[in-house]
């Protein structure tokens, strides 16, 4: 068996080209329809527990599918916003916890979330370094987007602006990043949260400048009417808050009409989540109310149809592959007819020749399942991080 | 050593056909055939080698009678003792010349491998003027050399009959005179009979008898 093995693999090694790509196409056969299933499997697995961890969404009327990848993914889509004043309206009826979400603005490749503290507390996301959101202005950031920016805790972040050539769009602030979040394996890591109130300031709704009503800011002022101040454009807009201009920082407008992108509603329990649910279903309503998990479980079903047809399509391309494999390899033989004669007539059984040609194939098939074992390990190994850079492909 | 009575051959009815009444080789012989192409010279070696068999007749090799052994024990004689030279050398382009001249042994398990071939390997290899090439793949050899090294080939299991297919066919006239000699004084080392099929006359005087197959050539006498 040790000389089989031996000339096997002589045979192998001299045409190493062949080998190789033998292995690989092979390899490849394997691998496909493996980790299509992994990385399906783990990723529905994933959707799904984000799904079913979020008990009520409410959203402007529109697509579900998009309120949720907004919600759950911080996806920025064209979705219409909802008035604040909502929030209080759902505390008003006492049958559960609402949370604002604004998600609009990036830092770079990553979302900035506009929301309150309950939002930390829902996802029982923890600081690992620094402390929780208190002021205007500050910023707490994922364990992935804080290693992919390079920023520790006293650093800052700047919002990047709609566009550069619409001076009327969003002007970049600067955000004094205040804490780290623990790494969750969610698309909590790569967001950049703040309260609500900076997502309003990046959005221009609030905004703060020097004090007009000061003596030194009158070169700015074009008329008095008591209180009323009308100024030109030389009033600068300040781009970050700070302990010193704070104070001049205000909202234009109530509270109750500010933009939201989504409420996340924890209901009291099971009861307040059925109530909550039939307050919103009107068709007519300016507000549309979604379950997560149904909505995700629809958007799987549909993943699953398609799925079914990649494998099919891989399985397909499989056999073909497999079938010109063989043909490698029988096209082979034929070419070796003349060493498989030398061999015969210097006085090799039959039987041994074929053993010696099965175990090359054999090893080929060996090396192509190691091959594909190996890639597979690292698809396991690094399956979190591979999720985790598929979503954030997702957002750039 | 080699005893052929009556021998009749054909591949098919109504084609080429080879009869040979009688041919005997001593041991330690010197037999070169000669004929021109399509005589029967390759026929006659490989029906020798227990490769083909014959319609008729017998052919014993070492008071073996051919016809009466089965394929496997024929192959077992073969391998263990007789050593088969071919014109085109038919050495495997993926071995290294060392692998190629053991190769007997990977392919059958009748022979064993162990200390006494390799000294025997090296010791031919020094002898033919191959020891430098050893490691070297037969595409990185000249004619010659590939040559020499398929004689090393067949002499590495110490046969006692050497069968010779025009092992100097494809070779130039000074390559031809040199493998001529190495495989002759391999052949006297070894004490071994040797059967050489050549179409070049200017080979046969080493030779102690030479068999011209266009007597054979035709089928037996009516």
């Amino acid at each position: 068996m040790k000389s089989i093995i031996f000339l096997a693999l002589r045979y192998l090694a001299y045409y190493r080209w062949k080998t190789g790509v033998l292995v690989a196409a092979i390899s490849v056969i394997l691998f496909l329809p493996l980790s299509l299933e992994y990385v399906l499997d783990h990723g529905t697995e994933r959707l799904r527990a984000r799904a079913q961890a979020t008990p009520l969404v409410l959203g402007a009327p529109g697509s579900a599918i998009e309120l949720m990848l907004s919600t759950l993914y911080f996806e920025s889509g064209n979705l219409a916003p909802l008035k604040y004043a909502l929030i209080d309206e759902i505390h008003e009826t006492m049958l559960g916890q609402a949370i604002p979400l604004q998600v609009k603005y990036r830092v770079g490749d990553f979302p900035v979330v506009g929301t309150s503290p309950d939002y930390f507390d829902f996802r029982d996301l923890k600081i690992t370094n620094g402390r929780r959101l208190a002021l205007a202005g500050e910023a707490v950031l994922g364990a992935l987007s804080a290693k992919e920016l390079g920023i520790s805790p006293g650093d800052s972040v700047i919002t990047t602006p709609d566009t550069v050539f619409d001076v009327t769009g969003t002007y970049p602030l600067k955000l004094k990043v205040v804490g780290l979040l623990q790494p969750t394996g969610t698309q909590d890591d790569y967001a950049v949260f703040v309260d609500v109130k900076t997502s309003w300031i990046i959005g221009g709704t609030g905004h703060g400048h020097e004090d007009l009503a000061r003596p030194e800011a009158s070169g700015s002022v074009l008329k008095r009417n008591g209180k009323d101040l009308v100024a030109n454009a030389s009033v600068a807009a300040f781009r970050e808050v700070t302990p010193d201009n704070m104070a001049d920082f205000h909202f234009h407008g109530g509270v109750a009409d500010f933009p939201l992108s989504a409420i996340i509603v924890v209901p009291r329990d099971v009861k307040a989540g059925v109530l909550l649910e039939g307050r919103y279903q009107n068709p007519n309503s300016s507000v549309r109310v979604v379950l997560p998990s149904v909505v995700i479980d629809n958007l799987l079903n549909t993943v699953l149809i398609v799925r079914q047809y990649v494998l099919a399509a891989i399985t397909f391309v499989g056999v073909a592959t497999l079938a010109t494999v063989a043909l490698v390899f029988s096209l082979s033989i034929q070419l070796r007819r003349s060493e498989i004669t030398t061999m015969m007539r210097i006085g090799a059984a039959p039987m041994r020749i074929g053993v010696i040609l099965g175990t090359e194939i054999l090893l080929v098939l060996a090396a192509s399942v190691f091959v594909a074992g190996i890639a597979m390990v690292v698809v396991n190994a690094w399956g979190d991080a591979l999720f985790g850079w598929i979503l954030m492909a997702g957002n750039l | 050593m080699i005893c052929v009575q009556n021998l009749d051959f054909s591949y098919s009815p109504g084609t080429f056909q080879l009869f040979v009444p009688r041919l005997d080789v001593a041991s330690g012989d010197l037999l070169a055939v000669v004929g021109a192409s399509g005589s029967g010279k390759t026929t006659l070696l490989n029906i020798m080698a227990g490769i083909l068999a014959p319609n008729a007749g017998m052919v014993s090799i070492a008071d073996s009678d051919l016809s009466a052994l089965t394929d496997r024990q024929r192959r077992h004689m073969r391998i263990s003792q007789i050593g088969l030279i071919f014109q085109g050398f038919e050495l495997l382009e993926y071995l290294t010349v060392r692998d190629n001249l053991l190769l007997p042994y990977r392919i059958s398990a009748v022979l064993e491998m162990n200390d006494d071939v390799e000294t025997r390997l090296e010791r031919l290899a020094e002898e033919t003027g191959i020891a430098d090439l050893m490691m070297r793949f037969p595409d990185e050899l000249s004619q010659g050399e590939r040559q020499r090294a398929a004689i090393c080939r067949a002499l590495i299991t110490s046969p006692s009959l050497i069968l010779a297919d025009e092992p100097t066919g494809n070779l130039d006239p000074d390559n031809k005179q040199r493998v001529l000699r190495v495989l002759l004084d391999q052949v006297a080392r070894h004490s071994a009979t040797l059967v050489m099929v050549t179409h070049d006359h200017d080979l046969l005087g080493p030779f102690d008898s030479v068999l011209d197959m266009r007597e054979y050539h035709g089928g037996p006498p009516i």
